[in-house]
């Protein structure tokens, strides 16, 4: 598939979220791997505000360890905190900015392996609900192309993810917010029950898990539960 | 995070009383902080309602009674669909959405309600009600106490659970009444070890799922004695679970309750301190 095509089957899926079977957890692992996918980026992450108070790692391009734990360190600073508290793009192309910026959070950053780290808010018009992330290995920001396509990918998934119009966006959000934390929940448990069952590492149960679901044309929190209860043995 | 907010309400309840009284004072302390006219706390199962364990006055007994009775309402959709469900006009919304229900609270004086699952990941506890005579949506604040208060409910059940003879002989440390040891020290002090039973870092579940396997029972359970290894070794659930998670400790049935294993050291030996919690 070209690039181009790429782009347009993306915005077409995360334009379809009209369908009975929506579920927001998948619906952000579709944003996050194609935005890292498409971007010269090699790894990403989504945050969302929660009612808590706080921003919560929904999404997260691998699900290695590491990987997960710098973006559950956002919740005190990081680029996702600066996209969503000011609403703007966050740039950082090297070790020394974001240093500057992230005196706790970047050393973690740099023994992940990561140089330079991107942010764009996910806002619906005046609401910022959240942040899209990519982190890369190499120093550099990411081109104005890339970061204009990241834009629109955040804009677009955030309209998706607030879709439904007879209820006020704030309730949806909570709504929907409060249940994707729950599936995520759902998927971590299942993670540590199939990489119990299996000898895997979590980070590869993760990729049974989901493979398993594009498979079987079902939803990760589906297949979760069902790995929790014992139905299916991956 | 305001898991601050969810420590100040578990602390106030232990204060106030034994685990007995928990619930009521629960449901009536989310009542007033929310501004609501009735707070409902329900136990629900897989096959639907199981009980209602606390209700405030303000039609919250009759309400939770009404769901029950008609198997349909906001505490059946939340707990199935496993997320919040916000009505905050039953007269718009609900009469389509609950035939049954909807019109009946009406009756009863019922404009809005507004229901919080409580649920950990597979762990389906219940959920917390709130009822309010006009309709409106709730504010912000008004969201976030209700989801403080969610999480300090589940944190009451699942430790009331754990108290249950079911689950009790892998932490039998836990005497009713002796429950303040539990919440370690109050105010400016350590996050209480229960607040780790409402942490949703990645971590906790992943061990919690593995834990389950090697104990064969629920993740529920498998929750609860992570919490009480955690608690004995006077470390972070995060910490406990981290271990678990790298195969350094693994849950047996022993007197011990886990083994330490030889396995791969931490990697990052940094993540012990913690620097930013």
């Amino acid at each position: 598939m070209s690039r181009e095509e790429l782009i347009a089957d993306t915005f077409v899926e995360l334009a379809d979220t009209l369908v009975a079977e929506f579920d927001a957890i998948d619906f952000l692992h579709i944003l996050v791997e194609r935005t890292v996918a498409l971007l010269d980026a090699d790894a990403g992450g989504i945050m969302l505000a929660d009612e808590r108070g706080g921003l919560e790692v929904l999404a997260a391009s691998s699900h290695e360890v590491q990987l997960v734990e710098l973006f559950e360190l956002q919740q005190d600073e990081g680029p996702c905190l600066d996209a969503f508290h000011t609403g703007q793009p966050v740039t950082r192309e090297n070790p020394a900015a974001m240093r500057e910026s992230w005196p706790a959070f970047t050393p973690r950053l740099e023994a992940a392996g990561f140089s330079s780290a991107q942010a764009v808010p996910m806002r619906l018009r005046d609401e910022v609900i959240g942040a899209l992330n990519v982190f890369r290995i190499a120093p550099g920001a990411l081109s104005a192309s890339d970061m204009k396509l990241a834009r629109a990918l955040a804009d677009v998934a955030t309209v998706g993810l607030l879709q439904e119009r007879s209820i006020r966006a704030r309730d949806l959000v909570a709504e929907q917010l409060q249940g994707a934390l729950n599936s995520r929940i759902l998927i971590e448990q299942a993670k540590g029950v199939l990489a119990e069952r299996t000898g895997l590492d979590v980070d590869q149960a993760f990729t049974v898990i989901r493979t398993h679901a594009r498979h079987r044309g079902i939803t990760l929190p589906t297949v979760a539960a069902e790995v929790i209860s014992g139905r299916i043995r991956l | 995070m305001s898991t601050a907010r969810v420590a100040d309400i578990l602390a106030a309840l232990v204060e106030a009383g034994p685990a007995s009284s928990w619930p009521e004072r629960l449901v009536e302390e989310c009542r007033q902080a929310t501004e609501m006219t009735g707070v409902g706390l329900a136990l629900m199962s897989t096959g639907g309602a199981a009980g209602i364990l606390a209700a405030t006055s303000g039609h919250a007994q009759q309400m939770e009674d009404l769901q029950f009775a008609l198997g349909e309402g906001p505490c059946v959709e939340a707990s199935r669909l496993g997320r919040p469900v916000l009505c905050s006009d039953l007269a718009l919304h609900g009469d389509a959405r609950w035939p049954a229900f909807s019109p009946e609270a009406q009756r009863a004086g019922v404009a809005a309600a507004f229901t919080f699952p409580l649920q950990v990941g597979s762990i389906g506890l219940g959920v917390l009600d709130l009822y309010r005579d006009s309709r409106g949506p709730l504010t912000a604040p008004q969201v976030t106490e209700a989801v403080a208060f969610a999480d300090a409910s589940v944190a009451v059940l699942l430790h009331l659970q754990g108290d249950g003879p079911a689950t009790s002989r892998g932490n039998g440390r836990y005497p009713s009444g002796t429950d303040l040891g539990i919440l370690g020290q109050g105010e400016g002090g350590p996050v209480p070890e229960w607040a780790g039973l409402v942490d949703r870092r990645a971590v906790v579940h992943q061990a919690a799922g593995m834990i389950s396997v090697q104990l064969d029972v629920d993740v529920a359970e498998a929750l609860l004695r992570l919490r009480a290894r955690a608690y004995a070794l006077d470390r972070p659930m995060a910490d406990v679970a981290a271990d678990v998670v790298a195969r350094r400790l693994r849950f047996d049935n022993s007197e011990e309750g886990a083994t330490e294993l030889p396995g791969p050291p931490d990697p990052d030996g940094s993540r012990r301190e913690e620097p930013w919690r």
